[in-house]
């Protein structure tokens, strides 16, 4: 497993090309995903989480404009035209969405949805469609699974649509699955039933896992690796137990606040910090932290802070972790 | 969905009886005396109650509706006081021919109308939507009349292309579907195709605009479908509402069109309605407005099942 990772990203930025002053929602992330992999990402609302995910499909408005450099499965996508995106949508990633009650087509049957999927991507009849809807269906649980092919999205659960929404992602194979917070629309119990299902998917098809929650207990048991943003960057990544047990970044620190060394129990959300995140049209020079750390320095403001490594794999962009003046001498 | 048809048909018949009974006592609400028109001024008191025993109009009004209702069940709409000829067969006519002046029309603008709003609706701000919208505008807000006269002025009287007024060449007032009668239908049926155009475009641009931002459309994108594979469910999702937008802009066609059947006269039921409001021929005003007014009272019904069979989440209740 030494090849390139599966999902390969350098410089991510986006800009919202909005009426005034554009938006920067995402400012130069760097993002790798093995194949296998499951990594969370964590953050506050309003820090890009979404818009990376959906860059990573290239499924934003055409009000976005996406900079860097993104590979997904050896594929170039920000390069791909039209066709060849379209192409890529669904057998090599797909997404499951935060609200299945939104995100399927309210007129349309389940079985037709998934048997559309397959039918576009392997030029298979609507039969082989609808039957490799019913394998899917049986595969996540959906009990009497042959009738509720029929059924609209209006006629099911929230839970159940989840699954058939997941059943719809999962309907061509993909190699990565992109979740954003998958079960924050759910009730609590239906929830974790989710997180359970997708982890057992997950390891039994191998797939690369990128998802979205505010939800550390979850994060800590679904996930391998954490990955905290802030105002459109990543601060800190790590493995799931070095990030929470030794959180690097004051910005980490601040939402696992009071928590350190203790045990996460699901359904547990993160901390707030005082303050508030910087206005994205406006961003400060330095840290975009800075302003809220009660840790800062008078370079904080000025420089935009490098990746410092606290252990092998364990990163933050924090100048607390730069090593002593050798390296300024140097 | 059959139980739900003999449903709507229960819920439908108190307002059809509350229809009929209004328009029987139109008659009796209009002032002056509903012979007085055909009679001469200076009929004798016992030639007027002979006329009165012969037209019923001597009997307790429970007694006449009951009379008349039972009449009009059977198919049978009374004597025009103007020609002497049976209404039923006068309003047939009539209804045949408005039918079909409108149903064209109302294809016509709904094909139009679909088009310019979904051109509209998928290239929102872009200078195609603003000719789209103002072109439908336009439709919807210049007079009709006066589109009809204008194009009267310029494809008969300047270039002499097309007949100015009637259904047919023969004068008989009936239209049938040949070539030579088609040349009489191009012009009132384009000049009233002008407002479901106008109106479908915009409920078709606002509808589009609507679905193509919502979530699921994302999500069809996300799992790899094209403009084209996204095109067909924008298409499956605006039908029901558009289709139902084209059944009452039919509706209101059939009821409305006095002023366009009377440029053009068009020997239809506004035609028929106008020369039996000037004639006071009131058996025959009370004949066509009560067709007129069941008619909206069925196509109501007609809009709602099929609107019903085509959105599955409309609950059948
Ligand atoms: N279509 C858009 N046009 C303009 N700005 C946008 C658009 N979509 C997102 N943004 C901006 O991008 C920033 C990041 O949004 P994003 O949805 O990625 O946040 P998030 O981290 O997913 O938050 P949450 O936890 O609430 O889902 C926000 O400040 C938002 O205002
Ligand atoms: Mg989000």
């Amino acid at each position: 497993m030494s090849a390139a990772p599966l999902v390969d990203v350098k410089g991510l930025t986006v800009d919202f090309a909005g009426s005034a002053k554009p938006v920067r929602a995402v400012s130069g992330v760097d993002l790798t995903l093995a194949k296998g992999e499951v990594l969370a990402l964590l953050g506050e609302s309003g820090s890009g989480k979404t818009v990376t995910m959906r860059a990573l499909m290239r499924l934003l408005p055409k009000s976005a404009r996406i900079g860097g450099q993104v590979r997904v499965a050896g594929r170039d996508v920000l390069a791909l035209a039209p066709d060849e995106l379209a192409a890529m949508r669904g057998p090599v990633v797909s997404m499951v969405f935060q609200e299945p009650g939104i995100a399927l087509d309210p007129v349309y049957r389940l079985g037709d949805q998934i048997a559309e999927a397959v039918m576009r991507h392997e030029g298979a009849s609507r039969s082989q469609g609808r039957a490799r809807a019913l394998e899917l269906f049986e595969r996540v649980r959906i009990p009497s699974a042959a009738r509720r092919l029929d059924n609209y999205p209006h006629e099911m659960s929230g839970g159940m649509r989840q699954r058939a929404m997941i059943a719809l992602a999962l309907s061509c194979h993909p190699k990565v699955l992109l979740a954003d917070e998958p079960t924050t629309a759910l009730d609590a119990t239906v929830q974790i039933q989710i997180l359970l299902l997708l982890r057992e998917l997950q390891r039994e098809l191998g797939l690369a896992v990128m998802f979205v929650t505010h939800d550390i207990g979850v994060a800590v048991e679904v996930a391998d690796r954490i990955a905290v943003m802030y105002a459109g960057r990543i601060v800190e990544t790590g493995s799931c137990a070095r990030v929470v047990q030794a959180p690097q970044h004051p910005y980490t620190q601040g939402l696992l606040a009071s928590r350190a060394g203790h045990v996460f129990a699901k359904g547990e959300r993160l901390g707030t910090i005082p303050g508030s995140p910087p206005d994205l049209a406006n961003p400060p020079p330095g840290c975009a932290f800075a302003p809220r750390c009660k840790v800062a320095e008078a370079i904080c403001t000025k420089d935009l802070p490098r990746e410092y490594q606290a252990e092998p794999g364990h990163v933050a962009r924090c100048v607390r972790l730069a090593p002593a003046p050798a390296t300024v001498a140097a | 969905m059959l139980i739900y048809i003999l449903k709507r048909l229960v819920y439908v018949t108190p307002v059809a009886i509350g229809v009929s009974i209004v328009c029987f006592l139109l008659v009796h609400i209009t002032p002056g005396d509903p012979l007085s028109a055909i009679l001469p001024s200076d009929a004798t008191l016992e030639l007027q109650e002979q006329m009165r025993a012969a037209y019923g109009f001597d009997k307790p009004l429970p007694v006449q509706y009951a009379l008349w209702f039972w009449k009009v069940i059977h198919g049978d709409l009374g004597t025009s006081l103007a020609t002497g000829r049976p209404v039923a067969s006068e309003v047939g006519r009539a209804v045949s021919n408005t039918f079909i002046l409108s149903t064209t029309a109302t294809l016509i603008g709904f094909t139009f109308g679909t088009f310019f709003g979904f051109v509209a609706g998928y290239f929102r701000d872009s200078w195609l939507d603003k000719l789209a919208s103002g072109i439908s505008v336009l439709g919807v807000s210049v007079p009709h009349y006066w589109l009809g006269m204008v194009l009267v002025i310029i494809f008969s009287a300047q270039l002499g292309w097309l007949p100015p007024t009637g259904a047919g060449p023969d004068g008989s007032g009936g239209w049938r579907p040949d070539l030579e009668h088609l040349r009489y239908i191009i012009l009132p049926a384009i000049t009233m195709s002008v407002i479901p155009m106008g109106v479908i475009s915009r409920t078709v641009r606002a509808l589009v605009g609507d679905i193509l931002n919502q979530e699921f459309v994302q999500a069809l994108r996300a799992k790899g479908l094209g403009e084209y594979g996204v095109f067909k469910h924008v298409v499956t999702n605006a039908a029901p509402t558009a289709l139902a937008i084209m059944g009452l802009q039919l509706g209101y066609l059939l009821g409305g069109s006095i002023l366009i059947e009377t440029v053009f006269s068009w020997p239809g039921t506004g035609f028929l309605l106008n020369a039996a409001i000037f004639q006071r021929d009131l058996p025959l005003l009370q004949g066509t407005i009560l067709v007129l007014a069941m008619f909206f009272v069925a196509l109501n019904l007609i809009v709602d099942v099929v609107q019903t069979a085509l959105d599955p989440r409309i609950q059948r209740g």
